[in-house]
């Protein structure tokens, strides 16, 4: 994560004098090697597994994994999830950064600590809110069945989950990002006679774009593999209100497990290409808060 | 002075009116919906509800497993972010990118590969059912082991940029002073990440605690004895029997909050300690 600060104190070490010893070089072999143990049996070993089990019966068969209408239609719906979710997120984190960051006001770090509530709460219990209140015996479940509004086990209601569950990755990227560039420049900005979109388009927006674009990985990434919420609003309809994640439940529930491990494959190349960006752009010097 | 005042910045009303606007419809109504549910429901009734032996026995499994998990979180999560921190080795880079894939990769995914892996014809899980007569897949110890991979990143993420901070003059010093390696270790090395090691134990906890996806694959599920507090909601969700999952929901909910709570405690301790280190 800090590639810099790494280097830095890695650099020293070689400079300070008595440091190697029979000892620590024995401890730092057992070290290293418990590190790289458990590491490979608890993220190596799965991953491999994902490509090993897609791929076990040969290309053809995996390939043919995708043409499965219901998958299709899950990947189709994971994508359209993500396209609605994301920007609304990133619309609202910007918001929130810009009031939080740029304004004193009372109850800011109330406000602060409610932005950041959905990613203590259980999956689970996130799906089930929205349940409580358009379910069928939900707060406005009568309300929503007598003018044929269907939210719950339907596409809305994954997106109203997705919602809850990758709302604050924006928002608490940008805001101490915000709060630690300062209003200099901004004021600077709207004193010499600039407007308030320009001064946030020509002035906000090139300062923080990397933290932004970190925030927007890390939203679409949670956005795109959501299973918990999103399986308890969703009522598994094949080819309607699945989801990848949910597709992958349903195929490895019928004993599809290339299937389940296809369309798992792609999810984990999304997770790989998610890591890759986050270190690209840690690599510009953006550091996380 | 009026809130939001001592600046010349546009957008104060508009911004702050959008985000309160927008927490309180996707935020905070639905978390008062569950809440009003809970609380509307008849006491005994209630106390039922949470108390029935089916969820006491899922509490035991949810809160105990997590508790282990984030104990196995905090011992290697310290060694991992010790070895990173300290050491140079070939493939140190790939390591460090690596610990965030448990965040990056979807619940659902981990779920199904670790169940492979660890199942009694898996790579890993052959050796441990022959040699050590493990069964991890459909057990308890399946469960643990997804809560701890869940955990992994927070235990690492929180410990590395405190173990980068120590004073490495201060464990010199105390080395030119004739301290041991162990007891500089213990006496400064250990008390001053100590904070951001219960804030990392504390987060794997609280990830463990809620964890759905990766967990339901790898436990097999089994009514009283590896059912997670989050499936027994689900089951009652699907049984249309809401209260009951409010119920269960609110005890979650609650435990979320006290966590949440001791978190920021953490946090605050942490800082406060690096402020009278520094002075």
């Amino acid at each position: 994560m800090a590639g810099g600060a790494h280097s830095g104190a890695l650099e020293e070490l070689d400079t300070r004098p008595g440091r190697e010893t029979v000892l620590s070089a024995l401890a730092r072999r057992c070290l290293i090697g418990l590190s790289v143990a458990f590491l490979a049996a608890l993220l190596l070993a799965p991953l491999a597994v994902v490509f090993a089990s897609a791929f076990q019966d040969g290309l053809r068969t995996y390939l043919h994994a995708f043409t499965d209408p219901d998958t299709q239609a899950a990947i189709r719906l994971t994508l359209l999830t993500a396209l609605v979710v994301v920007p609304v997120n990133t619309v609202f984190g910007l918001s929130a950064a810009w009031a939080i960051a740029k304004f004193e006001f009372r109850g800011k770090s109330l406000l602060i600590t409610l932005i950041d509530l959905p990613i203590a709460v259980s999956p689970v219990i996130s799906g089930m809110l929205f349940v409580l209140l358009f379910g069928m015996r939900g707060w406005f479940g009568a309300w929503l069945a007598a003018n044929g509004i269907s939210i719950v086990f339907a596409i809305p209601g994954i997106m109203v989950a997705t919602l809850f569950v990758t709302f604050p990755y924006v928002a608490r990227e940008l805001i101490p990002l915000m709060q630690q560039l300062g209003n200099d420049e901004e004021e600077a900005a709207i004193t010499l006679g600039a407007g308030a979109w320009m001064t946030f388009f020509r002035v906000t927006l090139p300062k923080i774009r990397w933290g932004l674009l970190y925030g927007v990985i890390l939203c679409n990434a949670r956005a795109m593999g959501e299973f918990g919420a999103v399986s308890v609003v969703s009522g598994h309809i094949r080819g309607l209100t699945d989801t990848m994640p949910l597709a992958i439940e349903a195929l490895y529930n019928d004993y599809d497990f290339t299937g389940a491990f296809a369309v798992a494959s792609l999810l984990t190349l999304l997770a790989l290409a998610t890591l890759a960006l986050k270190a690209l752009v840690e690599r510009t010097g953006y550091r996380r808060r | 002075m009026r809130d939001g005042q001592p600046t010349v910045l546009p957008g104060f009303g508009l911004t702050l009116g959008f985000t309160t606007f927008f927490l309180s419809a996707v935020v905070l109504l639905p978390l008062a919906a569950l809440v009003l549910l809970a609380a509307s429901t008849p006491l005994p009734q209630l106390l039922a509800d949470v108390t029935s032996p089916r969820a006491l026995a899922s509490y035991q499994l949810s809160f105990g497993g997590a508790l282990l998990a984030a104990c196995i979180n905090l011992v290697f999560g310290f060694i991992i972010a010790w070895t990173l921190a300290r050491y140079e080795f070939p493939g140190r880079k790939l390591m460090d990118a690596m610990i965030d894939m448990p965040f990056a990769l979807p619940t659902a995914v981990s779920g199904i590969a670790l169940t492979a892996v660890f199942s009694v014809n898996g790579w890993l899980g052959r050796y441990l059912a022959e040699y050590a007569g493990i069964h991890v897949a459909y057990t308890r110890i399946g469960v643990i082991l997804a809560m701890t991979l869940i955990g992994m990143p927070f235990a690492v993420r929180t410990v590395q940029p405190a173990l980068l901070e120590v004073q490495r003059d201060l464990e010199d010093a105390a080395e030119t002073l004739g301290a041991g390696r162990w007891y500089v270790f213990r006496r400064v090395i250990v008390p001053a990440v100590l904070p951001a090691m219960l804030t990392g134990f504390t987060l794997a906890f609280a990830r463990a605690l809620g964890e759905y996806g990766s967990v339901i694959f790898i436990s097999g599920n089994l009514p009283m004895k590896t059912e997670i507090t989050p499936l027994l909601i689900v089951i009652h969700l699907e049984e249309f029997d809401y209260r009951g999952a409010a119920a269960l929901g609110f005890v979650m909910l609650a435990a979320s909050f006290v966590i949440l709570f001791a978190i920021n405690l953490l946090q605050a301790w942490g800082r406060d300690r690096l402020v009278r280190r520094g002075s």
